[in-house]
Order: C-alpha cells, then sequence, then structure tokens
C-alpha cells in the first residue's frame, strides 16, 4: 500500500509540475507584449523584457550638461547631477559617440580648449573651462549605466491620442465599438424568433431548415466578400440615384450600416443554432400550460421562452461580440479606410506594416485592442464555457 | 461623436424594428387577415397557425439567404466568368486554369494542407492533455482560464505578440525576442544534444508511433476476418486513412533522421520567419496557442463526463494512470474528439489574419485565404479570386455533409 501511495504522489507532482509548464507556455508571450508596453522605446531595443525587472547596464542616450556657471579661481565651473533619480550607477562613460566607453568613473576628461569634465559613478559630474561656456554648445555625456527598473505609461498616451497609422488608436477604439455592439444585438433578436419556430412550432419543412442552417454554420465567409461588396454598392448606387443624394450625401457601399448587415447574416446560423438547442430543451409542460390557457404564441415566446433562455442568449452575445471585435476579414472588406471607420485589428496591420520595429508602439496599441475581450472573457466566462458546450458537443 | 449616435439610433431602430414587426405581423394575422370569430373562426385559427411559424422565421431566412445562400451561388458564378471591359463573359473553367498554373497557388495548397495536419492534432492532443491535467488538481480551474485566455485575443493582436518572440536583433545586440534568445543559450554541448537533438528524437517517434498504430487500427477491421467490415465506402476511406497515416508515419522517420544529421548553426540569431518550409510551423504556433484552449474546455466537459464506474472496474481491475487515460477514457470521448478536431479543421481553412499580419504570405508561407484576398482586393482579378474562394468552399463541403449527417440522424 505504501509503494501505490508513493508512486501516487510523484504522479501528482509531475502533474502540478505540467500545469505549471503549460501555463507558463501560454501566458509568457503575452506577458512579455504587456511589460514591452511599458518600457520606452530604448529600453525594449536595448535588453530584453525579461531583463526589464532587475538592474540592468545599458547604453543611455547621449545627455547634454546643463547647469548653472559659477567662477571659481579664475576658471568657469559647472557642477550637477547627470541624472534625476539616484539609483542610476554609472560603469563607464565617455563624451564622443565614437568612444562612449573612453573612461572610468570618477576619471577626468580633457575635452581641449582649457576644458575639464569628470563625472562620478553616481552621475555627479563637474564641468571646468579657462573661458566662459555661455553660448556654446556643452559637451555631451554617452554613459553605460546600471538603472532600475522603470516603467512608464507614455506608450499608451501616445497610441491612444496621436494618428499614427491613419488614426489613433483611441479614434480606432471608438469605431470599433461602433461596429461591435449593434452587429451583437441587431442578430440576437432575429434569430431567437426563428430559434423558437424551429423548436417548438409545428410546420413543414422544419428539419429541413435546421439541417440548412447546421450546413450554413461551417461556409466560409470567404465565399461572401465579393457578391455582398457587390450588391452593397448597388443598393448604394440605386439608392443615390432614385433619391437624388451627390457628393456628400451619397451613400457608399462602404460603410456601417453594410457591416451591421454582414455580421448579422454571418453570425445568424450560429446563433440560431444555439438558441434552437436550448429552447429545445426547456420543459415541455411550462409551454402546454401556457397554451391551454390561451396564451398565443407571440406571448409564449415573449414571456416565458425569452426570459428562460438568458443563459443561451448571453452565451451567443458573448460569442458575437468577441467574434465582431477582432475580426478583420469583414471590416477591410465592408468598410472604409477613412479615419472614421478603420477598426483596430486593421489599425494594428497597418502598424506591423509601417512601423513594425517601433514595439513600444505596437504593444501598447495591441494591449488597447485586446484590453476589452479579456476583459469581456474574465467577467463572462461562464457564459462562454457554457455557448461552446452548447454549440460543440452534441 | 455623431457616430456614437449614428450607432445607438442603428441600435434602437433594429431592436425597435424587429420588435415591432413581430408584434405587428402577430396582431395582423390574429385580428385582420384570421381573425378567430365569426363563422370561420375554427378554419381561421387553423390558418394563423399554419402562417405564424413563417412569420417568426423570414427575418432570419432573408437575411440568411441573402448573405450567406446567395453568394455562395453567386461566387460559383463569379468564378465562372471573366470581366473584358465593361461585360462579362462566361469563360468556363479558364479562371481554375489560370489559378491551378500558378505557383503561389499550389503554394497556398501546400501549406493549407500542412496546416490542416499539424494545427487540428495538435491543438486537440494540447487541449486534451491540459484537461485531462488539470482536472486532477485544486488550482485546475485557474490554469484552465489562463490556458483559455488566447481565445479572447484576435488573430491579429495575436501575431503582434508572436512576432515580438520571434524577433530578431543582430548578432552584436541584445536579443530582444525570446526564441533568439533561449536559441543563442545553446552552443553544441550537452544541453543541446539533449534539448535539439533527443528531445525532437522522442517526440518524433512517438508521433510516428501514434501514426502506425492508427494505421494498424485503421486496416485491423478491414484485413480481420470477421464478417462486419462495413460496405465498400467505408473500406476504401480506411484504406485512404491508413494510407495517409503512413506516409505521414514515412516523413516522422525521415525527419527523425534529419534531427541527427543536420548542422544547427549554433550562436547565429535566426529570422524565424524568413526560413522556408519551417517558417509555416512558426505561423501554425500562433493558431495552435489560440485553439488549445478551446479544445481543453470542450474536451475537460466530456472528460467530466465519462461514467465513474467503467474508471472504478478499470482501477480495480489493476489499471495504470495511462491504461485509464488512453484504454477507457479516450475511447468514450472520441465522439466530442472528432467534433473538436472538424471545427479547428474549419477555423484553419479560414485562416487569414495571422498570415496578412505576420509575413503576407511572403517567404513560401501563403495560404489559401490570404491567397484569395490578394486575387480580389491587391491583382482585382475576381475571376481567380472566387476560384480559390471555391476551392476552400470545396475543401469545407466534406466536413458539411458530415456535419448536416450527424444532425439529421441526432433529430430522428
Amino acid at each position: 500500500m505504501e509503494n501505490i501511495a508513493g508512486k501516487r504522489s510523484a504522479l501528482t507532482w509531475a502533474v502540478h509540475i505540467s500545469v505549471v509548464l503549460l501555463v507558463l507556455l501560454w501566458v509568457v508571450p503575452t506577458f512579455g507584449l504587456l511589460v514591452s508596453s511599458f518600457r520606452t522605446g530604448d529600453q525594449i531595443v536595448s535588453s530584453g523584457w525579461w531583463r526589464a525587472f532587475g538592474t540592468q547596464e545599458q547604453q543611455l542616450n547621449p545627455i547634454r550638461i546643463a547647469g548653472e556657471e559659477k567662477e571659481v579661481d579664475g576658471r568657469f565651473v559647472i557642477e550637477g547631477n547627470l541624472f534625476g533619480n539616484s539609483k542610476t550607477v554609472i560603469s563607464l562613460w565617455g563624451t564622443s559617440s565614437r568612444e562612449p566607453t573612453a573612461y572610468q568613473p570618477g576619471d577626468t576628461a580633457d575635452l581641449g580648449d582649457g576644458q575639464t569634465l569628470t563625472v562620478q559613478e553616481n552621475g555627479d559630474f563637474v564641468l571646468t573651462s579657462a573661458t566662459s561656456t555661455k553660448d556654446t554648445r556643452l559637451p555631451r555625456v554617452f554613459a553605460t549605466a546600471s538603472a532600475p527598473p522603470e516603467f512608464t505609461i507614455q506608450n499608451y498616451r501616445n497610441v491612444i491620442f496621436s494618428p499614427l497609422a491613419g488614426q489613433s488608436i483611441g479614434q480606432a477604439f471608438l469605431n470599433t465599438l461602433t461596429v461591435a455592439i449593434p452587429a451583437t444585438i441587431i442578430p440576437i433578436l432575429i434569430a431567437a424568433f426563428a430559434a423558437y419556430a424551429l423548436a417548438w412550432m409545428d410546420f413543414p419543412g422544419r428539419a429541413l431548415l435546421i439541417a440548412a442552417i447546421v450546413g450554413l454554420l461551417v461556409v466560409p465567409l470567404q465565399l461572401a466578400l465579393i457578391p455582398l461588396l457587390n450588391l452593397h454598392n448597388w443598393a448604394a448606387m440605386t439608392i443615390n440615384e432614385t433619391f437624388g443624394l451627390t457628393g456628400d450625401r451619397a451613400l457608399s457601399g462602404k460603410g456601417y450600416l453594410g457591416i451591421w448587415l454582414a455580421h448579422t447574416g454571418f453570425g445568424l446560423p450560429l446563433a440560431i443554432y444555439l438558441l434552437r438547442n436550448y429552447m429545445v430543451g426547456l420543459p415541455r409542460d411550462i409551454i402546454e400550460n401556457a397554451k391551454v390557457d390561451g396564451a398565443t404564441d407571440f406571448q409564449i415566446f415573449t414571456k416565458i421562452i425569452l426570459p428562460l433562455s438568458f443563459p443561451a442568449l448571453a452565451s451567443f452575445a458573448i460569442f458575437q461580440f468577441l467574434w465582431t471585435w477582432n475580426d478583420l476579414l469583414v471590416a477591410l472588406v465592408f468598410l472604409g479606410t477613412g479615419n472614421d471607420q478603420q477598426v483596430l485589428t486593421g489599425n494594428l496591420v497597418n502598424l506591423l506594416g509601417s512601423r513594425g520595429g517601433d514595439w513600444e508602439i505596437l504593444a501598447a496599441s495591441a494591449f488597447v485592442s485586446i484590453a476589452v475581450p479579456l476583459l469581456v472573457f474574465f467577467s463572462m466566462q461562464r457564459f462562454l464555457v457554457r455557448g461552446l458546450l452548447a454549440g460543440s458537443v452534441k | 461623436m455623431s457616430q456614437a449616435i449614428f450607432a445607438l439610433s442603428t441600435i434602437a431602430i433594429g431592436v425597435g424594428g424587429c420588435i415591432l414587426y413581430f408584434y405587428a405581423s402577430n396582431l395582423f394575422l390574429d385580428k385582420v387577415l384570421f381573425p378567430a370569430r365569426g363563422p370561420n373562426a375554427g378554419r381561421n385559427i387553423n390558418r394563423a397557425e399554419a402562417v405564424r411559424p413563417w412569420l417568426f422565421l423570414a427575418p432570419a431566412l432573408i437575411a440568411l439567404g441573402l448573405y450567406l445562400a446567395y453568394p455562395v451561388v453567386a461566387t460559383a458564378w463569379l468564378s465562372l466568368v471573366k470581366e473584358q471591359g465593361a461585360t462579362r463573359n462566361f469563360v468556363g473553367l479558364a479562371n481554375y486554369a489560370q489559378m491551378t498554373s500558378e505557383s503561389k497557388f499550389w503554394e497556398s495548397m501546400r501549406n493549407n494542407m500542412l496546416w490542416l495536419f499539424v494545427v487540428p492534432a495538435a491543438s486537440t492532443a494540447f487541449g486534451l492533455l491540459a484537461a485531462q491535467l488539470t482536472d486532477r488538481i485544486a488550482w485546475g480551474n485557474f490554469a484552465k482560464s489562463l490556458i483559455f485566455m488566447p481565445m479572447a485575443i484576435s488573430f491579429v493582436g495575436a501575431s503582434v505578440i508572436w512576432k515580438l518572440v520571434y524577433d530578431t536583433r543582430p548578432v552584436d545586440q541584445a536579443q530582444i525576442g525570446l526564441l533568439n534568445a533561449v536559441w543563442l543559450q545553446f552552443g553544441g554541448g550537452v544541453w543541446s544534444v539533449l534539448f535539439l537533438r533527443i528531445l525532437p528524437a522522442l517526440l518524433l517517434a512517438a508521433i510516428a508511433v501514434g501514426l502506425a498504430w492508427g494505421v494498424w487500427a485503421l486496416l485491423r477491421p478491414v484485413l480481420g476476418s470477421g464478417g462486419s467490415r462495413g460496405s465498400l465506402v467505408v473500406v476504401l476511406l480506411r484504406l485512404l486513412g491508413a494510407a495517409v497515416f503512413a506516409a505521414l508515419a514515412v516523413v516522422m522517420l525521415w525527419w527523425l533522421v534529419g534531427v541527427f544529421t543536420v548542422t544547427l548553426p549554433y550562436g547565429q540569431p535566426q529570422t524565424w520567419l524568413t526560413i522556408p518550409f519551417w517558417n509555416n510551423f512558426f505561423l501554425m504556433i500562433v493558431l495552435i496557442w489560440i485553439q488549445t484552449g478551446f479544445a481543453m474546455v470542450i474536451l475537460s466537459a466530456a472528460l467530466r463526463g465519462v461514467p465513474e464506474d467503467t474508471i472504478e472496474a478499470a482501477i480495480i481491475d489493476g489499471a495504470n494512470p495511462f491504461q485509464i487515460f488512453f484504454r477507457i477514457k479516450v475511447p468514450q470521448i472520441m465522439g466530442t474528439i472528432v467534433v473538436v478536431w472538424t471545427t479547428i479543421t474549419i477555423v484553419v481553412l479560414k485562416v487569414f489574419d495571422i498570415v496578412l499580419a505576420m509575413t503576407n504570405g511572403q517567404w513560401e508561407t501563403q495560404v489559401l485565404a490570404n491567397y484569395m484576398y490578394d486575387k480580389f482586393f491587391r491583382a482585382f482579378d475576381v475571376g481567380v479570386g472566387s476560384a480559390a474562394a471555391m476551392v476552400i468552399m470545396l475543401l469545407v463541403t466534406p466536413i458539411l455533409v458530415w456535419n448536416v449527417w450527424n444532425a439529421r440522424k441526432e433529430m430522428r
């Protein structure tokens, strides 16, 4: 018995360690980008994000000496500290970009023209000169220093408010919200009525319709792009001609109305399928009792079925919201690329193309776009899981 | 601001319109068209009941027809015509001929096949592993929600996340990509042999053994002398599956040899996304990372549904944990595994964002969906683009038929 117990505990340990490894593997990439989004561009390119938490030695940006000039014993002296904080420690420094590591801390550098510069380990410097340095360019210090961890939210300020790839992330955020919310709400109602009909009403062709919806569930929306874009353009043109709309008032085939309709159409099969499967499982007695009491189908639907189906409705709403928020393809095709229409994912792809090396911008932008889905995910995980199970396991 | 008002008013109009439509049409049906009074009350009630389902269904059917069914037909038609000047001319299969003469198309097909084998297999395997492991520990639910988390992240966001992992700096600078930082730790010593030769070799050997077992499992009923061979179609499918598995097993063994013979460029930072063929795998990792959570959640629920007494019986018979898992649990959740597998397969066939964001099909990473997008919106060749879309549709069709068939069977 002891043997078995011992084996069990070894196995339990193996399980714990494996799960820790798995979780690390799954979390670390995201965490890396999160950490990077709080570092300055220089920090990101000079060391890996995993070094961001320790003191790190790095080549600092050149710092130009500045300060009040004093006259001491016939020489002009400027004293001060290179850094605002007191934690940075200089290991090597220099006065030209060609030799940034020429001097040790405490050394005195001769800059010519009677100028000398001494830099201490903690950044204290003394610049002495034979003549006044007023109105001349003071020397720059190139320092290699170990600095304490430092994080900033400046990246987020930059990306949210300043236009970097056509428009700011803040604007793209609003555009995405404009796409996602109506595209989530409108299909729910349409689907709920259809699902009720398919679940609780008897009519010829019902089984065929359900089979058709199961089939449409997997139709790739790639097929729908060009025909629908043509349809939207044609509809916009027809309306423009009929009502004589021109210039600014003319409708365009690409726009919010088009993408809402497209997302509604693409989301409907899943919505109907999920809701019907849920509604079929509701107790038959309740519905039959209500019918005996003289309730119409419309009343049964609004007073009994809808409230009881809340979990399924919530599941689908979360799916559809995540899907419309994260979608790139439909937005690329059915929305314009103007400031007031580009969504977060489109903006991010543009950034990857044009600012691919600027990780501070990419990281912060990516996190702005990820934040809302993650929030929804963690607060409503229960419904999401339930929806997944209802949609897949049969 | 006007945008927000526009959106809000659309919600109001959309929702209000729906409610108004349903309410008014029901009212019209009951009070005006077929009133439940007068001499024909009984007949009217029956008539109203026959019409009402279609009232409920109408908006959904119109939307589905216009936005999903019609486009399939229209795309099929567009793939057969060519725009010549202002007119469209029927050109038969010329678009398909043009497409199949392009090497980029065959590259996309090859890569799609690669994705089709690797991503569902790896996601399901990892999902099954994670489900089984997390079900046994106290903090399992916490671990689960962390592994599940990438599901909420957009493909583009995930691409940014992984691009940082794959980032490359010149050899004299500090690496900021995790993969290169790890790679540079290896210098050809004992650890390098262990992690870069022996471990992958073991993994490949395990996959090869699994595939060989698959071949055997598929062929056993065909070769067996028992009377239950099934129909000819089933036999052919089994033979086909066995052939594919056997071919894959040979590839695995080939790679196994390669693991030991290849000279690795130690000390050189690699630009992972430009290494032909293997860069596909670096893109696939992104999708596997996203889909594993989905597989885990569903398989975990299925594992919990496995009847307790079958497991207890196995324990009493002296089965070890591995036997319990592979011989008792996995066979009982096979149906769910198939569902997970096919669901991920459909996602894979449509994969577009990841390739667009990470390589845009350069360095031999093109896939069908991105090829199609290229044709539509960069080359403005609607004919060939539609042909590519039809190829995707064709690849999805077996799953579509399978799903419909299953749904019908279940409803009977």
